[in-house]
């Protein structure tokens, strides 16, 4: 681990106010995830690879965009470890570095369907021009 | 004037380590009363201890301070000591050096300070030391037993086979407990009933075994030797002297809604029932919340039906006072309620069971006579999912933070059987771990994965939703890094187990310790796991931890050596240091009898001489035999006039000057 990783993964735990050590590796966030397809990284990996500090990885994965933020992980977790709040974490790592938005705001109209709602599509010119 | 001697001790590098020993011994030896000091590598050695006997015969010594371990540790050795030297064994004190100093202190200097502080104090202490005497009492030889389950038959007829009395207290119709539910027993896949019903027959067959079925603990007073039990019996409303047991009563009865309690609720009995074929006493009980001539006065068809004129609907309540020398604990467990884990919808849906229920489901005695058919519809269910760990090693409030120890090996049981009798089933099983430690518990284990193919997936499930008659079992397979999803007909659940509540009332009952899950405590974790800090109180299978049978067996054998040990004793001495009032200070209020734990105060009326003046008064009298001398009369009496032998008001303030000086 670098010292600059070292720093990020100190930060997420900071931020989230997650004891990685309180896992117990038993996988039922996981097994309740409605979004585990979609995901590079499964949310018992999260708990694991911040553990490691290996927060980088997680900042670059798309995974981080794909958890639906339901909290089904946190509710069932017999642990009390909540790796949503570690994802949410690791999201505002990346959100609060200075122009590493994962997309640039003249790529947004190519990404808009007709179901999106307007206000998404405000949302996404506001968020991803700065 | 005392003439004290006091011995420090290295404890090898325990102590010496932080410790500056010699500096204690020297800085004390101006002490008053300090005739004589010195310290040694090992005070509790018999070099050590020929030092202090050799010492107080040359030095005419009338009391020792002993600094070295904690008092749990060798007080009486060091009080066995002092005795062989011809010292009254209540002149010694014990600065506790070790745990209360070197061990929790890196500095030595700090350490030194503090081990001269507390030799100093009990120093102060045995100045006021005055010599006692124990008192001695009796022993009732007989003990009581709570718990009718396989631990507390053990224990009882182990203690019967001693030769001494034993009454088993069981607060549900029939002994047996939780084993009777049980089908079959691993490692060895013997039939639980073929064990359990020879052992259920013996103890009821034996002459020094007395059985209260239907009973439970009302009161309990007295102490270690001479307990006083009030056993309340549960009216039968069956005459059990005149009942043959043939059980017509049974068929006949009309009210069929009660949930049959020994088949987990999986159907109903009547309310007048035996529930099971072996139970002990065979006499059926009815149950007044089901009985319609209870309640309305109509109907008696088990009366009309009863041959033997057993039926007796005036039964009341009884009350039996006995008196015991033991009591042991042997309380059990159930399993946890499920109703904080909805995500596997075992409040909603019919076939997702727990394991205790497919016991039954698996037993020919059960409601399917043995055959594993679906609770819902009634088929065989072919895609089998086993759920492990549900509610134990939880620590977010939902369940219990322990592992409950016997779920890995009966869910392989399950698993195996399941296989061997529908090979056409597949069975999954979910784990976190699994832990098979015991005497050919692995190799059970892997019988179950390698000769009968049980498919064990590492991880747990997140959720069990209902499809077309389907259980959708959506879970994490952390091995090969998937969310598998099965499509099971049953799902059983390993629930946590818990001590049985009863538990609560009879530690309360016994003034016995239970810890934050309600397991009885055990005097020491490792040198005395059968007794309970409570002297007399003994403790037999998962009342004290989760456990399996054999370990259960082997600890209810333990503990019936323990009681042996005690019955077998005509005198117990006592403890001197005990509570006593001062006739002339005490004003009768009864506030120390009020927070008595051990009912040791009463009140006499006695004339007593306060300063020539002759009166009759009210004053607490203190039963020496059943006193523990907790102490908690000493700070509530108003005017102080009780007083706690060997630790009295100005002994321990003494302790308190000296470490404040």
């Amino acid at each position: 681990m670098t010292v600059n990783e070292k720093e990020l993964a100190e930060r997420v735990i900071e931020i989230s106010g997650v004891n990685t050590r309180k896992c117990m590796k038993c996988g039922k966030c996981s097994g309740t995830c409605p979004s585990y397809d979609e995901m590079e990284y499964h949310p018992h990996q999260f708990v694991s690879m911040v553990e490691k500090g290996q927060i980088k990885k997680l900042m670059e994965s798309k995974s981080l965009w794909t958890c639906l933020s339901c909290f089904a992980c946190i509710e069932r977790c017999p642990r009390s470890v909540e790796p949503a709040k570690l994802i949410e974490a690791v999201r505002l790592c990346v959100i609060r570095q200075q122009g590493a938005n994962h997309m640039k705001a003249c790529s947004v109209p190519d990404s808009i369907d007709e179901n999106m709602p307007q206000q998404a599509i405000v949302s996404a010119f506001r968020k991803y021009s700065k | 004037m005392q003439r004290i001697g006091v011995f420090v001790c290295w404890c090898g590098s325990n102590i010496a380590g932080t410790v500056d020993v010699e500096k204690v011994a020297s800085s004390v030896a101006g002490e008053p009363g300090v005739v004589f000091t010195t310290n040694y590598q090992y005070m509790c050695s018999e070099g050590g201890q020929g030092m202090i006997r050799r010492a107080i015969k040359e030095h005419g010594l009338t009391g020792i301070v002993v600094c070295s371990c904690s008092p749990r540790m060798h007080e009486a050795t060091f009080r066995k000591t002092a005795q062989a030297a011809g010292l009254n064994p209540y002149m010694v004190e014990i600065a506790n050096i070790r745990e209360q100093c070197s061990w929790i202190h890196k500095d030595k200097d700090e350490g030194t300070e503090k081990a001269v502080i507390l030799a100093k104090a009990a120093i102060a202490k045995l100045n006021l030391n005055k010599p006692l005497t124990a008192g001695e009492s009796n022993v009732t030889k007989r003990a009581l037993v709570i718990g009718g389950g396989i631990a507390g038959i053990q224990t009882a007829l182990d203690i019967a086979d001693a030769g001494y009395e034993v009454d088993i207290v069981e607060k549900s119709p029939t002994i047996g407990g939780r084993m009777a539910q049980l089908d079959k027993t691993f490692p060895t896949l013997d039939c639980a009933a073929c064990i359990l019903t020879p052992k259920m027959v013996d103890a009821a067959a034996s002459d020094k075994i007395n059985l209260y079925t239907y009973s439970e603990v009302e009161a309990v007073s007295g102490f270690v030797g001479n307990f006083k039990v009030k056993i309340k019996k549960k009216p039968r409303y069956v005459n059990s002297e005149l009942c043959s047991g043939c059980g017509v009563c049974t068929e006949k009865c009309p009210s069929r809604k009660a949930p049959n309690e020994f088949n987990m609720g999986l159907n109903n009995r009547g309310a007048i029932y035996i529930p099971f074929a072996q139970a002990i006493p065979n006499v059926p009980v009815i149950d007044p919340e089901q009985c319609i001539k209870l309640k309305t006065g109509k109907c008696g068809l088990c009366e009309k039906n009863c041959t033997a004129k057993a039926i007796d609907f005036t039964q009341k309540e009884e009350i039996i006072e006995r008196e015991y020398g033991a009591i042991v604990a042997a309380t059990g467990y159930r399993p946890i309620s499920l109703e904080n884990f909805d995500e596997f919808g075992y409040a909603h849906n019919k076939d997702v069971i727990t394991s205790l229920e497919l016991e039954r489901l698996m037993n020919a005695a059960g409601p399917t006579k043995g055959v594993l058919l679906r609770p819902s519809d009634g088929e065989h269910p072919h895609e089998i999912v086993f759920i492990q760990c549900v509610g134990s090693r939880d620590t977010s409030g939902c369940g219990k933070p322990y592992c409950s120890k016997i779920c890995c090996m009966y869910t392989a049981k399950h698993a195996m059987m399941i296989r061997d009798k529908y090979p056409d089933t597949k069975v999954h099983v979910f784990y976190i771990d699994v832990r098979t430690p015991g005497k050919n518990f692995d190799e059970f284990y892997r019988r179950a994965v390698e000769e009968y193919g049980v498919d064990y997936i590492k991880g747990m499930v997140g959720k069990v939703a209902e499809k077309d008659g389907k259980l959708l079992v959506q879970g994490s397979d952390l091995i090969s890094n998937e969310q598998v999803h099965i499509e099971a007909d049953l799902v059983v659940l390993a629930a946590a187990i818990e001590p049985d509540p009863s538990v609560r009332n009879i530690a309360t009952m016994l003034t016995a310790s239970i810890d934050t899950n309600n397991f009885l405590t055990e005097a020491h974790p490792k040198l005395r796991p059968v007794e309970s800090p409570t002297a007399g109180v003994f403790l037999s299978g998962v009342c004290q931890g989760p456990k399996d049978i054999p370990e259960t067996v082997a600890q209810a054998s333990a503990a019936a050596a323990k009681v042996i040990g005690l019955l077998s004793k005509d005198k117990l001495t006592g403890n001197p240091c005990v509570a006593h009032s001062d006739e002339l200070l005490c004003n009768g209020c009864s506030q120390c009898a009020c927070v008595c734990p051990y009912g040791a105060i009463d009140y006499i009326d006695k004339e007593v001489n306060d300063h020539g003046k002759r009166e009759v008064r009210r004053i607490a009298s203190v039963n020496e035999a059943v006193c523990q001398g907790c102490g908690a009369c000493t700070v509530t009496c108003p005017s102080g006039a009780m007083d706690l032998k060997g630790f009295t008001t100005r002994q321990i303030m003494a302790e308190v000057d000296a470490i404040c000086r």
